[in-house]
């Protein structure tokens, strides 16, 4: 009977060609924009996890200090409150990890004669304390230190970025919802003209005995399987974008340091599942007014 | 049938009314029809004919008064029995009533599907059927593609099908050249002699006549008189 039921409903979708095809892109539209925004959280949390894990304060030493110093500040920036490690780096040492971060623009450390990176002591904090807040007041502290010429914070930023991007998500759930909203009702409107195209026949199957689920299932597997191609075309159509897209960002404002990635098979199959849904649910509420009348 | 009290009536109706609106198309219908009889339900156009055949399978509710089928009351009848209630219905309407999509296979095949039939004996019936209708040659051809003629040799083929228990006909040759016609009513009798119902509804007085069986006559939705007429009776009362 399920052998039966697919292939009418195959049947269906090539008897019924413009119809259904006006259903498809617009499942495949709807799920292109909402996966868009997906595949752009994925990335922005991946980013702003990278960052994360690698929070610290660099704090540059005045030039003249001495062993004995030294080791005083190291003394004095380990009794802080939420330190966790400090490591002591040596112009030379900052010098060497420079040029082999830029081993490709190598030639730019070609005519240097003299090194213009001072000491610095890197800070680790401990992971309970790494709330925004709590890193900017400890930077605070170690720049008011007298051997500290400067404290650079450079993922100062970051907080605010992921706060933007917190904000961003949330607009991004409601707008997921509105488009899987929006999905269902055109799914629903353009089954209903399928169905509406086809009342007289759904009529005259009532009247040879037909059931209701009988008349039903394969306008339900029409629904799955218009559901499944929309997301199809969609992710194809995200995909080939993200390949174009991705490479270009990554060379432009990450210097390939960062590598973008496409939607995992979780989330495609994720994504895939909810597309039949709608199908589905387009199907189910525009049969169930059709056939109460 | 009427006055036939030991016989076993499939249909019963008692003091039935329907309405269309404020139009009154059916008017106080009592009427018995037995088993494996040929009936004839004549009157003019809007008389109620269809009407009253559309009310059988639930085709239209009943507005007032009775209809029992085979024993079941359809003023208390599920909705989800409606489907198995229709089972026991060979309709063959006036348009045919195929799916021009589907091709003469499918027509048939799809009273069978409905009932949950399994591939292999529906295959074996559908061929069957059409043979017996002399339409084996068009398995895979398309309703448009039909003459009226092979259209309602289809129509009958997907109402005997299901070796239903009534075949109701509405105005089955209406449309149709006196050869063609001839086909349909020697496939009705056939459907008679295997032990069904048959119920034409029709306005054709020579058709009645060629045929025989009883006669319910209706005129402005009153049920006027029940006769029965021979074969090849040529003074037919109607």
């Amino acid at each position: 009977m399920i052998t039966l039921f697919f292939k009418r409903a195959i049947e269906d979708i090539f008897k019924n060609r413009f119809l259904n095809l006006v259903t498809i892109i617009t499942i495949s539209l709807s799920i292109l924009i909402a996966s868009a925004f997906i595949l752009f959280f994925v990335n922005t949390s991946e980013i702003i996890n990278s960052w994360e894990k690698g929070l610290r304060i660099m704090a540059y030493l005045k030039p003249e200090i001495n062993n004995d110093g030294l080791k005083d500040l190291k003394l004095a920036i380990q009794s802080l409150n939420d330190v966790d490690t400090l490591q002591f780096i040596s112009k030379q040492e900052a010098l060497s990890r420079l040029k082999a971060q830029m081993e490709h623009q190598s030639s730019l450390f070609e005519n240097l004669t003299l090194n213009p990176l001072p000491d610095s002591i890197e800070i680790r904090m401990k992971a309970s304390t790494e709330s925004w807040q709590k890193i900017d007041s400890l930077a605070a502290q170690i720049e008011a230190l007298p051997q500290i010429d400067e404290v650079e914070y450079g993922q100062r930023w970051v907080g605010r970025f992921a706060q933007i991007i917190s904000l961003f998500r949330l607009a991004g759930y409601a707008i997921g919802t509105l488009f899987f909203m929006a999905t269902i009702f055109i799914v629903a409107n353009t089954i209903r003209l399928v169905i509406y195209s086809r009342r007289e026949e759904v009529e005259i199957m009532r009247l040879v005995g037909a059931t209701d689920n009988f008349i039903k299932i394969p306008f339900y597997f029409e629904g799955l399987i218009q559901g499944a191609l929309g997301a199809i075309i969609g992710l194809v159509i995200l995909y080939i974008a993200f390949i174009f897209i991705s490479a270009n960002i990554e060379k432009e404002f990450f210097s390939g340091l960062f590598r973008f990635h496409f939607l995992s098979p979780t989330l495609l199959l994720t994504i895939l599942l909810v597309s039949m849904l709608v199908g589905w649910l387009g199907c189910y509420i525009s049969l169930k007014q059709f056939l109460k009348q | 049938m009427i006055d036939a009290p030991e016989k076993t009536f499939i249909i019963r109706m008692f003091h039935v009314h329907h309405n269309y609106g404020p139009k009154k198309a059916l008017i106080d219908i009592t009427l018995d029809i037995a088993k494996n009889e040929f009936v004839f339900i004549s009157g003019p156009s809007g008389a109620g004919k269809t009407t009253l055949l559309k009310l059988l399978y639930l085709g239209e509710p009943v507005s007032e008064g009775q209809v029992l089928i085979d024993g079941i009351n359809l003023a208390r009848i599920p909705r989800k029995r409606i489907p198995q209630l229709r089972r026991k219905f060979g309709i063959i309407f006036q348009d045919y009533k195929l799916i021009p999509t589907k091709s003469v296979y499918d027509n048939v095949a799809l009273v069978l599907e409905a009932a949950g039939a399994k591939n292999r004996l529906i295959q074996k019936k559908v061929k069957s059927v059409l043979r017996l209708v002399g339409m084996e040659d068009r398995l895979k051809s398309f309703p448009p593609s039909l003459s009226g003629g092979e259209q309602q040799r289809i129509a009958v083929a997907r109402a005997i099908i299901g070796d239903p228990k009534i075949i109701l006909a509405d105005e089955p040759t209406g449309s149709l050249d006196e050869e063609s016609a001839e086909v349909i009513l020697e496939l009705l009798r056939g459907v008679l002699i295997r032990g069904a119902t048959v119920i034409i509804a029709t306005h054709d007085k020579a058709l009645m006549r060629k045929t025989g069986g009883c006669v319910l006559h209706l005129e402005q939705g009153r049920l006027e008189a029940s006769r029965f007429i021979e074969k090849q009776y040529d003074n037919a009362i109607f």
